[in-house]
């Protein structure tokens, strides 16, 4: 069935208006709320990153310092060791909840017994609020009597209060990476098993025809055609993690000492406690610029994957 | 005709109430802003005789520790016109006199008779004036506060650990007086079973975040003989920040940290310690003046099962500074009523209602009187304390100052990065990078 326009004789009847002017009666406000909270903003944080700008300080007179900034920011160590501890935390919550996930479609969409209750079990994590996970997480990793301890404690011998997940430099970034996967991992799963339900069965019909083996249906076509899909999963994620924010505050705060601090607790510590607004505002538009420029190189690689 | 005429004489008539009513509340209602914690509730209750006496209205806006200053600071940054009266920490007088946040309070001290010399030297110069020491007001001396210290007084005073600890360090097992015998008796608790529970030795602060590791570390680095200038006023930091006293103290923090505290506490304050201590895990702990009197009244862990005893010394006596003053809002569109709070508060009466309730009064007609000392189980550590105290940078780029030592300190002291000396040179870096930033140096 055809979806109906807006008979042009009726619009003029009412308002005098065409289909043209209503169109834009109603996308102008949402045009204008986008103008209002996206793009000015953004603007307004160019335009500040080439100032000495402070919020603390309105009153102090604001000057033009060029390209000071940017170039404090990219000498800045501090900063660079925030940019590697970022790309860990993508590096590994990507790659485990890719793993993990598509794992967990291709199980679920073997259409088991009860494979609907334990999709919906599955799904929970991804439905809790991120608050609520890192606080729930903070208590399980808590030495004395958290569970995760314990459980760790019961498999490998080493005492409970003997290691401290959260508080240890080592462990705390494979902390957050649990966590993360944890909360994530369905979603990643559910993105997954769409690809895996759009291969249409007459494919394996005809692989069974050809007596290809399980194994080669799997990498010949279950894969190639669930790429996509999964690309997109990784896309989805990759951005996602970039801006990881809220689990690692809940979690560690950053630290220990500043072990897991991502740049977006970088961005919020030079924004919003030293109040560095110009200078910080050249770090977001850095930040900016690097995911908008990777994701745009990731898409032209997806385009080129579904084209095939 | 008439009907439209009534019709539009309602309508200007309701357009009138509704400007002029919300003027006339504001006229009779005060807020007061200030960090959500056991004196604010004293403070509440103060208040009472304020209205009773005024007939205003008082509102509080409380706000936790760990988002005070995000939540204060962008509320005064943004113009807003939350807080009549403001009780703000002392770092942030220097930013707030500069960017005309308060009310310089000078004339209006002189016209009501207030005068700063009724109050402690201390408190007046960490919690009023801006340059630090001259005088300049820009608050009243609301809440004085230092880091002391609690300790389980039942533990203490059981026999066996008494013989044992006497025959180990040839000593009493009392209260340490100095920070080496702070970590002696620290050392003697940790993994010790006490009523059938494994304990600790000492909570202290480590917190990342805010401002928690360098309040706690401070409490060692002071007493040890760190600075943060050799020359007052000269920003000459080498030297000073990071002089072998420093280092000494710094490390004697670490050695604490690592040999005494409950597992878990890597990201704590003063929520924290207080958790620690009143579930029985630890034998001693670390925090702020302000909570003594809501511990002592702990039927767990309170009355004869606690004790206080203020900062150990080590080459000097020393103790980190808390506390806040109270400031009127430039913004405020009550100025009058905020005033007549200021001066309502600084009656001695008045601040000796505040003691009596649980606010840290440092008005000397309270500190001075003869009964003072014995008025609370912490009352004389309390000025001990307060004669002892030192205040982290009054600069109006503190949080930035204070950031690189958070930093600094809890990459050394909890994520075991570098040695005390590379962590406090580079602090020295930071902080002389700053300085330079803000054209002092």
């Amino acid at each position: 069935m055809l979806a109906r326009s807006t008979p042009a004789a009726i619009a003029i009847q009412v308002r005098g208006l065409s289909d043209r002017a209503i169109a834009w009666l109603f996308i102008t406000p949402a045009i204008a709320l986008l103008l209002a909270i996206n793009i000015f903003p953004l603007i307004w944080a160019v335009y500040l990153s080439f100032t000495n700008f402070r919020a603390n300080r309105p009153n102090a007179e604001v000057e033009g310092v060029g390209l000071r900034n940017y170039q404090r920011v990219l000498n800045d160590p501090d900063i660079w060791i925030a940019m590697q501890t970022t790309a860990h935390f993508v590096f590994w919550t990507i790659l485990l909840q890719t793993a993990i996930g598509f794992a967990l479609a291709y199980l679920i969409d073997r259409k088991f017994r009860g494979h609907a209750f334990w999709t919906t079990v599955i799904l929970i994590p991804m439905m809790l609020s991120p608050a609520v996970v890192g606080n729930f997480w903070r208590f399980l990793y808590q030495p004395q009597i958290g569970l995760f301890n314990y459980i760790v404690s019961f498999f490998s011998g080493i005492a409970p209060s003997s290691f401290e997940m959260l508080g240890s430099v080592t462990l705390a970034p494979w902390a957050i990476i649990i966590v993360d996967t944890w909360m994530w991992t369905p979603y990643v799963m559910l993105i997954c098993l769409a690809g895996l339900r759009s291969i249409p069965d007459y494919i394996y019909e005809a692989a069974e025809v050809d007596r290809a083996s399980a194994w080669r249906q799997f990498w010949s076509i279950t894969v190639p055609m669930a790429l996509p899909f999964i690309m997109l999963a990784v896309l989805f994620r990759g951005i996602e993690n970039f801006k990881m924010f809220d689990m690692v505050m809940l979690l560690t705060g950053g630290g220990p000492g500043s072990t897991t601090e991502v740049a977006s607790i970088t961005l919020k510590r030079e924004a919003f406690e030293s109040w560095l607004t110009g200078r910080s505002s050249a770090f977001a538009i850095i930040l900016f610029v690097a995911v908008f420029g990777l994701a745009n190189v990731y898409v032209k690689a997806l385009n080129k994957v579904k084209q095939r | 005709m008439r009907k439209m005429t009534k019709a539009l004489m309602g309508m200007s008539s309701a357009l009138v109430l509704s400007t002029a009513l919300p003027e006339i509340a504001k006229a009779d209602e005060l807020t007061l802003c200030w960090a959500a914690w056991d004196p604010a509730n004293a403070l509440v209750e103060l208040s009472k005789d304020f209205t009773a006496a005024t007939g205003t209205a008082m509102k509080f806006e409380f706000v936790p520790w760990p988002n005070f200053a995000d939540r204060i600071l962008n509320e005064l940054n943004s113009g807003g016109k939350l807080c009549d009266l403001l009780i703000g920490d002392s770092q942030w007088i220097g930013g707030s006199a500069e960017n005309g946040y308060y009310v310089k309070l000078n004339d209006f001290f002189d016209k009501e008779g207030i005068k700063m010399s009724d109050f402690a030297e201390a408190a007046v110069n960490a919690y009023s004036t801006w340059p630090k020491g001259t005088p300049n007001y820009w608050a009243l001396p609301a809440m004085g506060d230092a880091n002391g210290w609690f300790y389980r007084k039942d533990w203490f005073a059981k026999p066996e650990l008494q013989a044992e600890f006497r025959q180990k360090y040839g000593r009493d097992l009392a209260a340490p007086q100095t920070w080496d015998e702070l970590k002696q008796v620290a050392e003697f608790f940790t993994g010790r079973d006490v009523d059938g529970q494994k304990v600790y030795g000492a909570a202290i602060f480590t917190e990342r975040a805010s401002e928690g590791i360098t309040m706690g570390a401070t409490s060692a680095l002071y007493p040890y003989g760190f600075k943060y200038e050799k020359t007052s006023g000269k920003y000459d930091m080498d030297g000073a920040v990071n002089s072998p006293d420093a280092v000494a103290g710094l490390e004697a923090y670490k050695a604490l940290y690592k040999c005494c505290q409950p597992p878990g506490y890597t990201d704590s304050y003063m929520g924290e310690g207080l958790d620690a201590f009143k579930s029985g895990q630890v034998a001693m702990a670390m925090n702020w003046f302000a909570f003594f009197p809501g511990l002592h009244k702990d039927e767990k862990v309170g009355g004869d099962k606690i004790g206080f005893f203020v900062n150990p010394k080590q080459k000097t006596a020393a103790s980190t500074l808390g506390g806040q003053g109270i400031s009127v809002v430039a913004n405020t569109d009550n100025m009058d009523g905020a005033l007549a709070y200021i001066k309502w508060f600084a009656q001695p009466e008045v601040q000796k209602k505040w003691w009596s309730l649980g606010g840290y009064a440092v008005h000397n007609s309270v500190l001075n009187d003869p009964s003072f000392k014995d008025s609370q189980p912490f009352a004389a550590d309390f000025l001990v304390a307060m004669n002892q105290v030192q205040d982290f940078w009054q600069e109006p780029s503190y949080a930035i100052l204070m950031q690189a030592m958070q930093k600094r300190l809890h990459d050394y002291v909890v994520a075991d990065q570098g040695t005390a000396q590379e962590a406090l040179d580079a602090l020295a870096n930071d902080w002389k990078e700053i300085f330079e930033d803000e054209g002092k140096l």
